[in-house]
Order: C-alpha cells, then sequence, then structure tokens
C-alpha cells in the first residue's frame, strides 16, 4: 500500500505546502511562487495516475506494447499553459501594484488601502453634514 | 448551416477577438465588438428556439464521437444561459463606446474590446460544453480577462482587488481542476454524460467524495457563495464603471450554472444531496449569506459597493434555491439567475452613466440627480424595484418561487427571514432612491446633464426587460420550471 | 528501479518546497521554484509524460522563472518577515484540506496499476486505433491536437488573453511608443555583456536554440514535442539574447509593435483551419474534410495549428518579456 500510494501522499504534502505558502505569504510574488508549486503539485498528481508499471511513453512502436495514459499529458499540458498565462498575467498586476504603492507587501497595501477608504468616510460625513 | 450553430455560436466572438486586437482605431473595434456580440445574441435566440420543446443539440468538435472527443451539448438549462451572457452583454458592451471614450487611447480600447470580447467568448464555451477539462480550460480564459478588465479600473485598489481575485480565482480553480482529475481517476471519463452513468457505480469510493468537496469549494470561489464572496466587493466597486455591469451579469452566473451542471448532472442530485448532505452546508451558508450581506449594503455609503453587496446577498437566493431541492426552489434558482443578472448588469449601468457625469459613486455626489439626470435615475428606479421584488417586476416572480419553496418544505421561519432581507433591499436600494431624488444636489453639480443616449437606451432596455420579464414568465420561470422537473423527475 | 528514481526525485521536491517556505530571500526563492520545475520534468519524464517533462522544463524552469526575475528586478528582492497571525488560520486550512486528500488517497487507485479505470475507458481508443484515424504516431499529439484540438484553442486562447491582458496593463514594451529611447541604463545587462564567458556561451548557444525549436516545431509529430514547445523554446533563445545584448537591440529585430500582431495571427490561424473544415462540411476543426484523404487531412490540419500555437506562443512569451523588464528600466 505504502508504495502504492506513496507518490499521491508526497503530492499533498507539496500540494498543501503550496497552498500554505500563497495564504500564509504577504509578499505578492511570492503568493505567486505559491501558486506555482500548488498547481505543478497536481499536474504530478495527474501524471502519476498515468503512468502504467513497465509502461512507456505513448510514442506508437512496433516493438512496444504497454503505453503509459496519454490523455492526462494532454490535459497537463495545457494545464501547465494555463499555470505561465495565470503567472504572467500576475506579475504584471504585481509590478503595476508596486507602482501605484511602491510596495509589495500585502500588509502594507492593506493599511493603505484602509487608510484611503476611512478618509473617503470622513469626507462622506462631513459632506452629509453640511447639508 | 442549422447544424453548425453550436460552433458559430463560440466562433462569432472568439474570432472577432484576434482581430479586433489588431485594430488601431477604437471605434471600429468597437464596431466589431458589438457587431460580434448582437450576432452571437440572435444565434442565442436560435438555438433556444431549438429546444424549447425539451430537445437537446449535440455536436461534436473535431467530428470525434463523446466521450474520445469534446461534445458540446446544448439542452434548455444553457440555452437559458446562453441567452442570459449574450443578451446582457451585448447591451453592456453597446453601451460601453462612451463610456471609454476619453479615458483611453484608441489601442488600448482595442485591446479592451478584445479583452471584452475573450471573457465574452470564453463564457459561452463554458456554457455549452459538455466536457469536464473544456470547462477548466474556458474559465481560466474567462477569469483572466475578467482580472485584467478589473485591473483596469481608475482607483489603485483596483489593482489590489484584482490581484485578490487573481488568487482567489486560482485557488478555486485549481480546485475545480483537482475534482476532474479525481472523476477521471475512477471513471476513465471527462464527457458529462458518460460521467454522471458511470459515477452511480462509485458512490461509496472516497475519492469521489473528495472529488465533490473540491469542486464544491472550488466553485462556490467563482460563484462567491458566502464565506467565499471575500473577493467581490472590491472587484465590483473598483472595477471599471460598465465592465462592473458585465461582470454582475455574467461571471458569476455562469459560474452557478456550472454548479448547478456538476452537482445535478455530473454528480447527481441523489449523490451531492442524498448522499452527502451538500444542502446541510449550503442552507445555513446562504442563509448566513443573505442576512449578513444586506446588512452591510445598507450601511455603505458608496453605490456600486453597495450594489456589490448586494450581489451577495442575491447570489445567496440562488444557492438556497438551489440547495431548497424542490420544484419551486430550483425554479426560481434558474430564473433568479437570469433575473438577477438582468437587473443588476441595468443597475450597475445606470450607476455607471451616473458617474459617467458626476464622477463618483459615493452616495453624497449623487444627491439630487434624480432631477439632473431624470431619465438614468428613472431606469434605476425601476429596476432598483424589481430588485427589491415588487410585483409587477421580474424580481417579484423569482422571490416568489422561492418563498414558495420554502414553504413547501414547511420552514415558515426561513419564509420570514426571506421578507426580512426583502425588507432589508428596500432600506439600501431606498437610500440611493432618496438620494437622488429628495436630496438638494450639490453646487458643483448643478450643470449634470442627461447621459448620453448610448448609455441611456441599453439602460433603459434593461428597465423595460425587467418589467417585461415580470408580466412575461414563459423564457424565465416557465424554462427554468421544465428544467427543474427534468431533475426531480429522473431522481 | 524505476520506483526508486521517482521516489528520491519526489523527496528532493519536498525538501525544495520546506526551503522555499521557510526562505526570506525571494531571489533564492524564485531560483529554488525554478528547480523545482526542473525536478518535476525529471519526474514527468520518469513516468513516461516526455511532452509534459519537455513543456515543464521550458516554461517551469525557463520563461516563467525568467518572468519572476524580471519582476523582482521591479518589485524587490526580499519580503519582510510573516506575522505569526499570518500563519494559523492557513496552517489550518492546510491540514484540514491535506487530511481530505489523505482520507481519499486510500480509495485511490495504486500508482502503476493496469486496471486502473484511467486506462481503460477513453484510452484504448487513443493508443490502438488512432494511427489509423489521425496518424501520428506520437499520441500525445493526436489527442492534443485532433481528438481534443478544441481544448488545445482553448489553451491557445488562454495564452493569448495573458498576452492582452498583461499589454493592457503594461503596455507593449514600448512606454513611450514610437518614441526612440537612448541606451538604456539596464545595469544588469550591461554587466552581462561584460561577462566574456557568459556572452561567448550565450553566441554559441543562441542560433542552435532557435533552430531546435523549428525542429520541435515540425517534428512533435513523430517524438516529444510540437507548437507550444517550440514556441517556448523560440521565446527562451530571443531572451536569452535580450538578457545579454540587452532589451533593445533585442527589440531592433523583434520590434514589439509589429510583434503584437503575431498572438492574433497565430490564433486566428488556427482557429481559421477549423472554419475551413465547416465550410467544406464538417464539423469544426474535423480536419479529416479538409482534402479528399481523411488521413492527409488530419497531417495538414494538424500540421497548421501546431504551427498556429507555435507563433502565438513565441510571439506571447516574447511580449510579456519584453513588456515586464521594459517597466525596470
Amino acid at each position: 500500500m505504502i508504495a502504492g500510494l506513496f507518490n499521491y501522499w508526497i503530492v499533498i504534502v507539496l500540494m498543501m505546502a503550496g497552498l500554505y505558502i500563497v495564504m500564509s505569504s504577504g509578499h505578492l510574488v511570492k503568493k505567486i511562487v505559491g501558486l506555482n508549486i500548488f498547481q505543478t503539485a497536481v499536474f504530478i498528481l495527474f501524471i502519476s495516475m498515468g503512468k502504467i508499471a513497465g509502461g512507456t511513453a505513448p510514442i506508437i512502436d512496433s516493438a512496444i506494447t504497454l503505453y503509459s495514459n496519454p490523455l492526462t499529458h494532454v490535459l497537463i499540458l495545457t494545464a501547465i499553459v494555463v499555470g505561465v498565462a495565470t503567472t504572467a498575467l500576475g506579475l504584471a498586476i504585481a509590478v503595476r501594484i508596486h507602482e501605484a504603492y511602491d510596495t509589495v507587501e500585502e500588509d502594507e497595501i492593506t493599511a493603505m488601502d484602509a487608510q484611503s477608504l476611512h478618509e473617503e468616510n470622513t469626507a462622506s460625513l462631513a459632506a452629509e453634514s453640511d447639508k | 448551416m442549422i447544424e453548425q450553430l453550436p460552433a458559430i455560436q463560440l466562433l462569432l466572438t472568439l474570432l472577432a477577438a484576434p482581430i479586433c486586437s489588431m485594430l488601431r482605431n477604437g471605434d471600429h473595434a468597437w464596431r466589431l465588438a458589438t457587431a460580434a456580440t448582437w450576432l452571437s445574441t440572435v444565434v442565442a435566440i436560435m438555438l433556444l428556439i431549438q429546444v424549447w420543446d425539451g430537445g437537446v443539440i449535440s455536436y461534436q468538435m473535431g467530428g470525434w464521437p463523446p466521450p474520445w472527443g469534446i461534445e458540446v451539448r446544448i439542452d434548455e438549462l444553457n440555452a437559458l444561459v446562453l441567452l442570459l451572457v449574450t443578451l446582457f452583454g451585448s447591451l453592456v458592451i453597446t453601451a460601453l463606446r462612451e463610456s471609454l471614450r476619453g479615458v483611453m487611447r484608441h489601442q488600448r480600447q482595442s485591446l479592451y474590446y478584445t479583452t471584452f470580447l475573450l471573457c465574452f467568448a470564453a463564457l459561452i464555451g463554458i456554457t455549452i460544453t459538455a466536457d469536464a477539462f473544456n470547462v477548466f480550460v474556458f474559465l481560466e480564459v474567462s477569469s483572466l480577462s475578467t482580472y485584467a478588465l478589473i485591473a483596469r479600473g481608475r482607483d489603485r485598489r483596483a489593482l489590489t482587488a484584482s490581484f485578490r481575485y487573481l488568487i482567489m480565482g486560482t485557488i478555486g480553480a485549481t480546485f475545480i481542476l483537482i475534482a476532474i482529475g479525481f472523476l477521471y481517476m475512477v471513471t476513465g471519463t471527462l464527457n458529462m454524460q458518460d460521467l454522471s452513468e458511470r459515477l452511480p457505480a462509485h458512490w461509496d469510493n472516497r475519492v469521489i467524495q473528495a472529488s465533490l468537496a473540491f469542486f464544491t469549494v472550488g466553485i462556490a470561489l467563482k460563484v462567491a457563495v458566502f464565506p467565499l464572496h471575500y473577493w467581490l466587493p472590491n472587484a465590483y466597486t473598483y472595477a471599471p464603471k460598465a465592465t462592473t455591469a458585465f461582470l454582475a451579469a455574467t461571471a458569476t452566473k455562469v459560474s452557478l450554472y456550472v454548479m448547478i451542471r456538476f452537482l445535478f448532472d455530473v454528480y447527481g442530485i441523489e449523490f451531492a444531496f442524498e448522499k452527502m448532505q451538500l444542502s446541510t452546508i449550503l442552507v445555513p451558508l446562504s442563509i448566513a449569506g443573505i442576512l449578513i450581506a444586506s446588512l452591510v449594503a445598507i450601511f455603505q455609503n458608496d453605490a456600486k459597493r453597495l450594489l456589490a453587496w448586494s450581489s451577495v446577498a442575491q447570489l445567496s437566493y440562488m444557492v438556497l434555491g438551489l440547495a431548497l431541492l424542490n420544484a419551486s426552489g430550483i425554479t426560481a434558482a434558474i430564473s433568479h439567475m437570469f433575473n438577477h443578472a438582468m437587473m443588476k448588469a441595468g443597475l450597475f449601468l445606470a450607476l455607471a452613466a451616473m458617474i459617467y457625469r458626476v464622477n463618483s459613486s459615493k452616495l453624497h455626489d449623487l444627491a439630487g440627480i434624480g432631477r439632473t439626470m431624470p431619465l438614468t435615475t428613472g431606469a434605476f428606479a425601476v429596476m432598483g424595484v424589481g430588485l427589491i421584488g415588487v410585483p409587477m417586476t421580474a424580481g417579484f416572480v423569482s422571490k416568489w418561487y422561492l418563498i414558495s419553496g420554502t414553504l413547501d418544505k414547511g420552514w415558515l421561519p426561513l419564509a420570514a427571514l426571506l421578507i426580512v432581507s426583502s425588507l432589508m433591499a428596500v432600506v439600501y436600494i431606498g437610500k440611493i432612491i432618496d438620494v437622488a431624488y429628495f436630496k438638494p444636489a450639490p453646487p458643483q453639480h448643478a450643470d449634470v446633464r442627461e447621459a448620453p443616449l448610448s448609455m441611456l437606451i441599453p439602460c433603459w432596455i434593461f428597465a423595460l426587460l425587467t418589467i417585461y420579464f415580470g408580466l412575461d414568465t414563459r423564457i424565465t420561470a416557465g424554462l427554468a420550471g421544465r428544467v427543474a422537473q427534468s431533475y426531480l423527475g429522473v431522481s | 528501479m524505476e520506483f526508486l528514481i521517482n521516489s528520491l526525485l519526489l523527496l528532493m521536491l519536498v525538501a525544495t518546497v520546506f526551503a522555499i517556505v521557510r526562505l526570506k530571500r525571494l531571489m533564492i526563492g524564485v531560483m529554488l521554484m525554478g528547480f523545482f520545475s526542473l525536478l518535476s520534468a525529471n519526474i514527468f519524464m520518469v513516468l513516461d509524460a516526455v511532452d509534459v517533462a519537455f513543456t515543464e522544463a521550458a516554461v517551469g524552469a525557463g520563461v516563467s522563472t525568467i518572468f519572476f526575475l524580471a519582476a523582482l528586478a521591479i518589485v524587490g528582492r526580499t519580503s519582510k518577515p510573516q506575522n505569526a497571525t499570518r500563519t494559523f488560520v492557513p496552517l489550518a486550512a492546510v491540514i484540514i484540506t491535506g487530511a481530505l486528500l489523505v482520507y481519499a488517497s486510500f480509495d485511490m487507485p495504486y500508482f502503476g496499476s493496469h486496471d486502473a479505470p484511467a486506462h481503460n475507458h477513453v484510452v484504448p481508443r487513443y493508443l490502438n486505433d488512432s494511427p489509423n484515424e489521425v496518424g501520428p504516431p506520437n499520441i500525445v499529439t493526436s489527442v492534443l491536437a485532433s481528438y481534443r484540438g478544441y481544448d488545445t484553442l482553448g489553451e491557445v486562447g488562454v495564452v493569448f488573453t495573458a498576452f492582452i491582458g498583461v499589454f493592457l496593463l503594461l503596455g507593449a514594451g514600448t512606454r513611450k511608443s514610437g518614441v526612440e529611447r537612448p541606451a538604456p541604463p539596464n545595469v544588469q545587462a550591461e554587466s552581462m555583456r561584460q561577462k566574456v564567458v557568459l556572452r561567448e556561451v550565450s553566441d554559441l548557444l543562441i542560433a542552435p536554440v532557435l533552430i531546435f525549436a523549428l525542429y520541435v516545431q515540425w517534428h512533435g509529430d513523430f517524438g516529444p514535442g510540437g507548437g507550444f514547445q517550440a514556441g517556448v523554446i523560440f521565446a527562451s533563445g530571443v531572451i536569452l539574447y535580450a538578457l545579454i545584448y540587452g532589451i533593445v537591440p533585442a527589440q531592433k529585430v523583434f520590434p514589439p509593435r509589429k510583434l503584437a500582431y503575431f498572438p492574433g495571427i497565430g490564433f486566428l490561424l488556427y482557429a481559421l483551419v477549423g472554419v475551413v473544415s465547416m465550410m467544406r462540411g464538417g464539423n469544426f476543426l474535423d480536419y479529416g474534410v479538409l482534402v479528399h484523404d481523411p488521413l492527409h487531412g488530419q497531417h495538414y490540419g494538424i500540421l497548421i495549428i501546431e504551427l498556429g500555437v507555435g507563433i502565438t506562443v513565441a510571439a506571447v512569451m516574447i511580449n510579456i518579456f519584453f513588456s515586464l523588464s521594459e517597466r525596470s528600466l
């Protein structure tokens, strides 16, 4: 059983580590690093389920009779592309955030946002009381 | 020709997107985008007519039969969602031109329309597909385009809202990917119908149970089911004005459609709700969502944020309807999906027209706007009344079904709570109406004029539709009722 | 043996991830993430997923790491220490989710088992019939380009969307469009150019990398590879050039304004193959109807759509790199 499920358990550890980085990290770029790790772990999950013991890569050759599952490979090829696309867009937004806030630490951004919200509310109250 | 319609439905906007990206002139890009989306609406109507009597259209992409190839499958439920996406999306995109002009350079405008078209096409792709993995692919196209659209908001907080949404949305999508992987692991197929046939043999398999859990959490993030709604209020508030109307109308509704499709068709009612007791989680969460979000909405002093919180509450109505699991409840959920998309898109669009003139969505800046912009505010008021659920409007129809759904269950206190929540809607919508009509306009807004016609007409179309669908319920509640029957009849 | 290598690689992955979790210095974290991708590529290789390994190596360890580095050059390379309150909720969430997964794992078909349902329902047709139905010996290519060609169109759509999004947010890599800037004060690039070994090696590498990309593009039918991998490799060649010689010379060869057309062209090329097959009476993306003989039709169809994929991916990756690195100037 341990041999049969070892891959999956490791994948679970990797997935959760990635997710942990996403959720716990305050640095926006590090969050994206976490997302990447999370997704890559999911890729390993798919590829692990596609492996057949003693099989080979699914490229037809008359000398070979046993091939691993090509469908999971296709799905993960697509998912890798999706992953890099998300990464690129996420980084672009992080860069814009850096230009707008001069920081990419989530705590500082939250504090600055709270500050501007507070100012707006005070302005609203002032406008209300003018009438 | 007619048998190619499902592919054409997607291709119109999917092909228009890359062409649009090459146009240097924003006006040309707008013309292309509106033409493509309106043609797409015509196709959606044709498809709806075809499946009206319970027919199902199946189309094999690449000519490969399912489950080996990817099938596109249109029945009554997704034909209705197609109409929702195309019609409301087209109305918003028509109004978009004026709101972008002057804000963005021409080439940026083309890119903006391209992003819009990509999102539009991807939402259609999600809606029509019958392949579980294909849902994930198009979900990501629509999500990425949504993040980009939100990030273009004027306030810098649009960037953080977009980033937050990107993180949560990607986690949600990856959860869905895990769920699909588990389904495949146990059944060996990705086609939805094939899945639904093969799954009952594996109900006791923990992998399938985990798959349901991952799917539910993942899609709940996308639908913004309370308490996973965290990304929504800021995303809606800081997205560019008319864009919010598009997102509110389409993105969350299509996610809700995916939720219905998977829970009711792929996993099946018996597994998801009877064996796994999903309702025991969804009912309390949606009740909490309705009450808390409505309460928060009341205390907002920014009209856009107020409507965003109202969306969280309204989405919870739909989830509640589904979780009630009786004919009235499911009818309520599906028809409210359509009605709310229409009313909220209209409300956000009318609000966008006001922001276009007064440059702010703060309530105190909207003071007296009922006199300076009477037509826009009039449309806003009509749809606001619809949202509250006053008889003769679309909102009444779906709320009526929802309340009868709770009564069918014998849950009297819940019905009372729904009425309370409607009263809360009266308060928050009333707050805007009150400011607009009964407060004096601040002096700097004395010369505010009526919104341009290109925004005003779509607003009023939304307003008139709100009344029309309050009187004629064949397309909304009628169709939704038949879908509900088919789900409950099978189980 | 296979299992041993696989297990060893997996344990190395775990060690890498924990190092990333604990690191404060993001620069190293990103490098480790590249290493993580490379290790994963090795695992994919051991697990017979050659195409995936190829892609993961090119994307995860290559392009994606470069994007990260370009972003870090702008936002700074270190992260602040986390405050303790941030760790509890994530930890709890992760432990609950992980426990659910472990619970589920006990019902999973064992790793490598032949009779797992995943291999025995849809896949046999791909393995047995695809050489006669579609043609290419590489079944991954057949499934990717033909059986699930519609998915792959969506995948190109994702890449295209990312390009449009980055373009919308950061501009096309020419911040003041049309204005020729003086040579950029790109310290990093300058210093790289002065490193003789680096420069000489790159000079030797760039041309073979680009040629290899073309080989991968056209050889995808027979071995691992195809439009996507080719596009990424081509882009890496160009990015390598830009890293050593600076952005400006690279942009002379690939002017961003012209390059910005290519993602759309590749995407259209792909979709139009589908439209042509519709006009010839088949379904969307049914290559069989393209010419008289269905098998030839499949062959041409796959060739053209792979070209579309390659064009889009290469252009998108180069464009995104330009957009990101321009911001740091």
